[in-house]
Formats: structure tokens, sequence, C-alpha cells
């Protein structure tokens, strides 16, 4: 983990959504120490300010992958970003996917919105090594087809079920109406066996979990990643405190056995 | 317990009822392929039939003129096609398409309401399963009147 910003520059910038772009950071310098799936970045936009972004992919080549979505005053200026351009960038932080607690065992990736970002890097893990996993279910929910991330991606994710789905269908979209957690049902898993890792809005991940659990899916076997006010994201801040969490060091993944008490607890 | 696709038809949405009443209650099915496209049923029509689906997608849609049908809702496989054969006036809400090939078991309305009326604890077990399809989509629906992935469904952004 490094403290201290370091500087990257912007390669590539590839266009997501209306309002989501995934950024390709090389290091100007020394690299940052190796991210994990789920493990998030503070990213820093010269002269507009820091935000927490997760990894979007890992690369070998101490490049960093984020996808931003343009929704407030530093994301919509990283967002604006193209190749070429300086930001500094710490990390890793948090506790990411715990990968190894699935092995041999079905996975179950939901995902809402911009929260497919964070588990594109889990996706990769397990599809590199496809012997060592069950079946591999991912289920993503978007606002509209053009809101939809990775679109291209998610045939290749069927192994044996991919999904989307969409709240607003546009005329020509041919895919699912509803909400993400309408797919759990067609999805191909041994509940008892079954890993799941769920990232979105906080309410899709509760109405999630309690459909998995329903299921037969084991509170400790879903793993979320939230989201809360990271600033220091060492720990010290406090400002993305939980409960007994801090997020930005005990997450952002946490057990659903630990998170469930948590998020029924207003203004936590 | 597996999901869906590796089970029998209407394995998960029938697994409430006991297992002679599911026997009795399937009897009733006869099985149906419809092909792409196919128009199930339309808005206003008697509703007087149901399906489980056993494989496929039905796009659920309403008619709004001058926009033509928008899809309100879509439902896969071991989803409950239809509960409006219920509870009167037992006409359609919605419209019905295949969007894709659809293997279905399909039921007469009028034959299981009169199979619940003669077995009381299978109707009630019926409506009970209905009812949480229902419930289901209520709450499916009120999520997505939230927008939550809209531009400011978790407050203000970073």
């Amino acid at each position: 983990m490094t403290l201290t910003p370091l500087p990257y520059r912007v390669v590539d910038r590839r266009e997501e959504t209306r309002d989501t772009a995934t950024l390709t950071l090389a290091p100007s310098g020394e690299p940052l120490a190796p991210f994990a799936p789920g493990q998030f970045a503070m990213v820093y936009a010269f002269g507009v300010g820091e935000i927490p972004v997760s990894v979007s992919r890992i690369l070998d080549s101490g490049r960093l992958v984020h996808t931003v979505r343009a929704v407030g005053a530093v994301s919509r200026a990283l967002h604006g970003l193209g190749p070429g351009a300086h930001v500094a960038v710490r990390g890793p932080f948090g506790r990411g996917w715990d990968t190894t607690a699935a092995r041999g065992r079905d996975v179950l990736v939901v995902a809402g919105g911009i929260g497919l970002a964070p588990l594109r890097p889990l996706l990769d893990t397990v599809l590199a090594e496809p012997e060592a996993y069950g079946r591999l279910n991912v289920l993503a929910g978007a606002r509209s087809p053009d809101d939809l991330l990775y679109g291209d991606e998610i045939p290749s994710w069927r192994r044996p079920f991919a999904q989307a789905t969409v709240d607003r269908p546009s005329a020509g979209w041919k895919g699912r109406v509803g909400i993400v957690t309408g797919l759990i049902g067609e999805a191909r898993f041994r509940p008892p066996d079954t890993t799941a890792f769920v990232c979105g809005p906080e309410v899709m991940i509760r109405a999630t979990a309690r459909t998995l659990m329903h299921q037969g899916v084991d509170a400790a076997r879903i793993q979320v990643s939230l989201e809360r006010n990271m600033r220091c994201a060492t720990g010290h801040c406090g400002h993305c405190q939980l409960g007994p969490l801090l997020l930005c060091r005990d997450g952002p993944v946490v057990g659903y056995d630990r998170a469930e008490s948590l998020l029924t607890v207003r203004e936590l | 317990m597996t999901t869906s696709a590796e089970r029998p038809c209407g394995a998960r949405l029938l697994a409430a009822l006991p297992a002679d009443e599911r026997e009795l209650l399937v009897s009733l099915a006869r099985t149906v392929a419809l092909p792409a496209g196919t128009r199930v049923f339309e808005e206003g029509e008697e509703a007087d039939r149901f399906w489980i689906l056993c494989s496929g997608t039905v796009a659920l849609d309403i008619h709004i003129p001058g926009r033509g049908s928008a899809v309100v809702e879509t439902i896969g496989a071991d989803g409950l096609l239809g509960w409006s054969w219920l509870c009167p006036p037992r006409q359609w809400h919605l419209g019905a398409e295949t969007r894709e090939p659809v293997l279905a078991w399909e039921f007469d309305a009028a034959a299981v309401r009169a199979l619940c009326a003669e077995r009381p604890a299978l109707g009630l077990a019926l409506v009970t399963l209905v009812a949480e399809t229902i419930g289901e989509r209520l709450r499916a629906t009120r999520t997505r009147l939230l927008d939550l992935y809209g531009p400011s469904a978790d407050g203000p952004a970073p």
C-alpha cells in the first residue's frame, strides 16, 4: 500500500456509456503495488479532488484500469481526461473479493449499474482458471441498454449463464426487462455450494442477498462491496465508518453475515 | 437443490406444494411449444389460462397510443405467466409475446379453479404460490420506481 500519491498518465480512454469511461493509467515512474480484484485506489484529479475508484481490470504491466462514471465534480473531471493527461494515484486499498473462498464452488456474480466494474477483475480471475471453480453465473442489471457496461464482454462470461436485464428498455432491446434479482431463479447454481459476489446500489445489494439466502445461500458466502465516504483510505479519518467497520480498511468487500445487520440501521 | 435449468419444469415454482397435490395440478397441464414472436394473450381478453415456463422468455407489454407496445417486464424459465385468471374480472391487464421459442406447461384456469374448490388445501397452497409471485413482482416494480441506477440515486456523489 502506497500512502503517497504517485504520478500516472492516461494512456487510453474508452467510452463505455454516455456518462462512463474506462481509463488506462500508466505509471510515470515507480508503479503502485499490484491490486487484487475488488480493491480500490484513491485517484486525484489535479486541482479538483480525490475519489476512491475500484480497479476494473488488472494488468501485469503495472498499468491501472479504472471505469469512472461522471456523477460528481471529481468523477466528472476524471471522466473527461484523455490520453496524455496526468493524475496522481495511491493504493491499493481495502479488502477485495475473496476468490480463494470460491474455489471448487459455483460462482454467482450479481452486478447493478457501475457495480459491474469492480466485479470484472473477479470474472477475469475465474475465467483464467475455469477448472478451479464450479459453474459461473453472471447477472447484470442496468438502467437502460445504453447504460449497460461491457456489453460486448457479457457473452464471453456465459459459463453457463450470463444475462443482462434493464429497467427501461429501448425500442430495439431484445434482452430481459426487470430488476436483476428476477434473474436469480434462472441461474444455474447449487445454493449450498455457491459463493456469491454482489456489487451495486445498496438497495439492490440487500434485495439480492435476501433472495439468495431465501434460496439457501449462506450469508457468509455472499460477499458484498459497500461504499461509504472514503477519504483517507487508511482507516484513520473515520469518514467511511459503518458501525464497527471502517470500509476503506475492513471493506469494501464484506461478508453479508457481517453486513446484514449494519445495512438495516438508518444513517449508520 | 439446484436452480432452474437442471430441474424439471416448474420445480422451483411448485416446490411448496405437497407432492401429491403437485401431481394432481400437473396432471391438468399440457405441454405447449410456442415459436418466437407468438402473441400469447392480449390486454383486455379473458384470462382463461396460465403457463409455467419450462424454457424461453416471454415479454409482458402494454400498448401506448402513438408509441406502440412498451415492454414492462420479461418472464423467464420457471416463471409463472399469468395471474389474472385467479381474481375477478379475470381479464389480462397486459399483453404477452414470446421473445424466443418457449416450452411451457399450459393450464386451463377454470379446471384449476374447480380442482382448488374440491381440494381446499391445494387451493390455499396455489393461492400462496401465486401471491408469492405477485409479491416478488410488486417488490421488483417498487425497486424500479427508485431508479437506483439514476444519476442521483445514491445522493451527492464525489
